[in-house]
């Protein structure tokens, strides 16, 4: 049964994740919410791995919360969800509408759901935040600040702005600041 | 026999594209360009930017809808099938591998300390991600309103996904509409 809702669950990211990379998102922050199938530290733990290792990050992200909540069965059940309404959609759109991104209403719908997707994906981020700098989170909307997180944060986030290197690089060098100042 | 080579010959060429990008999206084209237009010519330079533009307009994640165009375009829904097997295999050897050495050892202090400070980074690089979003879908009021509602709606309402992103579809066909009438 597990494999079954997993499936459907995933299967519901494969439609409505639009957009590629970051889009699956917002869906997986709410499979957190709604089974517990994993903690929202342990979905930061999940993209950190994503981007640190190859392969889409869709991919990676049903892999790893299959393997989470119902070992390599789990895994292969959640993939198989992701990746078979693409299989059928690309198909059928790329047989019946050759032209389908210049197709005003398509490019209407896009104009509306592009800002929308930023919009749910800036709204992980703020949890995001909330997640790496704030401990205690029950306590009050922010909990109480982790001064030693949030110095990182602030020397981080100019950095990759400035120097845009791979993100592997930036993940390297935080899992040392965090090892050598006990975070 | 030829029939059997062919679908492995293609799992071969996009096992090497997932095996070595990083990160999906933008950072496969390189791997693409190479594997599928300059060493195997089963298209060209044209054929994948259109691909990828419509990839990235479909639903799913686009290195699967690439996966799926190209290997379709070759052995039809066998291709695009083997296609997908060669993207997401592996993901799924390396991510296994990653989930069970992680559940082992989270419990040491030094490496949940290391994944104390790697969420800091996360955090910092999705905000870096967004920003870069933020720039290239958000360009006019309507699209700034949209952005509003559906941060609003996620953050404060816990709204699932799912009616948010066909709601802004839906406003987008009728502003686009309304605009055409004017």
């Amino acid at each position: 049964m597990i494999y079954l809702l997993l499936f459907w669950e995933f299967l519901k990211i494969g439609v409505f994740a639009i957009g590629g990379g970051l889009s699956t998102l917002p869906f997986l922050y709410q499979l957190s919410d709604k089974y517990g199938w994993f903690t929202n530290s342990e979905l930061t733990n999940m993209i950190a791995v994503s981007e640190s290792t190859p392969g889409p990050l869709g991919a990676n992200m049903a892999t790893y919360a299959g393997y989470h909540t119902a070992g390599i069965g789990g895994s292969f059940f959640a993939n198989l969800g992701l990746v078979l309404p693409s299989i059928i959609i690309v198909i059928i759109v790329w047989r019946f509408l050759s032209r389908f991104n210049e197709n005003t209403k398509v490019q209407n719908a896009f104009w509306g759901l592009r800002p929308a997707v930023v919009g749910l994906i800036t709204a992980v981020a703020v949890s995001l935040i909330q997640i790496a700098i704030f401990t205690g989170i029950n306590s009050g909307l922010f909990g109480t600040v982790d001064v030693k997180a949030l110095i990182l944060f602030a020397v981080m986030l100019p950095l990759i702005f400035i120097f845009k290197k791979h993100p592997v690089f930036y993940i390297a060098i935080a899992a040392v600041v965090g090892i050598v100042c006990k975070l | 026999m030829t029939q059997l080579r062919q679908l492995l010959e293609i799992i071969w060429t996009f096992f090497k594209i997932g095996a070595l990008t990083f990160g999906g999206g933008y950072s496969m084209l390189p791997m693409l360009q190479r594997e599928t237009v300059e060493r195997q010519h089963w298209l060209d330079e044209n054929k994948l930017a259109d691909y990828f533009a419509l990839s990235q307009c479909l639903p799913g994640l686009i290195a699967v809808n690439m996966a799926v165009m190209i290997g379709y375009q070759q052995k039809k829904t066998a291709g695009a099938v083997a296609a997908v097997i060669g993207v997401v295999l592996p993901s799924f050897v390396i991510i296994l591998i990653v989930a069970a050495l992680l559940s082992n050892y989270m419990h040491v202090a030094a490496v949940a300390s290391a994944f104390a400070g790697i969420r800091v980074a996360v955090a910092a690089l999705v905000i870096y991600s967004v920003y870069g979003m933020f720039k290239n879908g958000v360009k006019d009021w309507f699209a700034f309103v949209i952005f509003i509602v559906a941060l609003i709606l996620m953050l404060l309402f816990n709204v699932s996904p799912i009616p948010v992103i066909i709601g802004a579809a839906i406003a987008g066909i009728l502003m686009g509409q309304m605009r055409m009438c004017r």
